[in-house]
């Protein structure tokens, strides 16, 4: 059996966490997954776990992971939007969990768009 | 449709944050030696009257004149009645919403319960700010999550949305479920090493 998850933990990580806080300040990138019914069934929450896993393994605190509901292009879900400060709002879409790993290494790393996966974008 | 109930979970629940709910109840009962599984979703939102409780249930009548409630409920209660089940819906305007769904567990149609954990991390993530309260049960034991309790340790709400805390929470709940089913203890205590 793997070690209990404990309040306590959750209690170490708040402590840790001081940094986290930088999440509130006006720097921070915004991920936000498409949500409505037909996100879900097109896969979203599953986008939304893959994103959270992938910034929790590289250790990308500064990050804050929204959903919204549907925004009327279901046939393109599960979407995605990456909000970089001072940089225009770009929409994934027809994503995979699959896809998750690329966009984070390259767009919120990096700060290189996935071009072949943009199906939107707004400043 | 859906393919599993942590998926309606998380669709139903859309409605309780769109109905503007400060409070949501999800609760999960696993009977499956009795022959039967209950979701029931209760909130505090603004509620619907009568004529709208008779229309959210009718998915011909509901995807234009309420489309803001969408296709959610019939897509469960279908669920419900195809795994030989029942489906309700009672709500009273200004005090909330409670929708019930019955189901007959090894039903061939009785759908799965799918990745609970990754439901519940969307929504406190997606809607920090409401106090969702997931109750599982299955048999005798019971396995709870109160936001609140959470809320109570982070402090700030927007932690939720982080990634360590997030990647936490899918953990606690997976280890909560997975005792609740094996009959292990279900404790809360740390693990100090």
């Amino acid at each position: 059996m793997p070690k209990v998850t404990s309040l306590e933990d959750l209690r170490r990580i708040k402590e840790q966490a001081s940094d986290l806080t930088s999440a509130r300040s006006k720097g921070k990138v915004r991920v936000i997954v498409g949500m409505g019914t037909c996100g879900i069934a097109a896969g979203a929450r599953e986008v939304m776990q893959a994103v959270l896993a992938e910034l929790d393994k590289r250790g990308l605190k500064d990050v804050s992971v929204e959903t919204t509901g549907c925004i009327g292009m279901c046939q393109q879900e599960p979407l995605l939007d990456i909000i970089r400060p001072g940089e225009p709002r770009i929409t994934y879409g027809n994503l995979s969990a699959a896809d998750v790993p690329r966009i984070v290494a390259e767009h919120l790393v990096n700060g290189n768009v996935v071009e072949e996966k943009v199906i939107g974008r707004a400043d | 449709m859906l393919d599993d109930l942590s998926q309606h979970i998380l669709d139903i629940a859309e409605n309780s944050v769109a109905a503007g709910a400060s409070r949501v109840d999800v609760l999960l009962v696993e009977e499956d030696d009795l022959g039967f599984r209950v979701l029931e979703i209760r909130d505090d939102g603004r509620g619907m009257d009568a004529e709208m409780v008779r229309r959210v249930t009718d998915p011909f009548v509901t995807s234009r004149t309420t489309r803001r409630v969408g296709l959610g409920i019939p897509f469960l209660k279908q669920a419900a009645e195809l795994a030989g089940g029942s489906f309700s819906i009672e709500s009273v305007p200004g005090s909330g919403t409670c929708l019930r769904a019955v189901f007959r567990a090894g039903w061939i149609d009785c759908p799965p319960l799918g990745d609970l954990p990754a439901t519940v991390v969307t929504l406190f993530a997606g809607y920090p700010g409401i106090r969702w309260v997931f109750r599982f049960s299955c048999g005798e034991r019971s396995f709870e999550v109160d936001q609140k309790e959470i809320l109570e340790i982070v402090e700030d709400p927007e932690l939720m949305r982080t990634p360590p805390v997030a990647s936490w929470l899918r953990d606690f709940i997976q280890e909560g479920l997975e005792e609740m089913r094996t009959g292990g203890e279900v404790c809360a205590q740390s693990n100090e090493s």
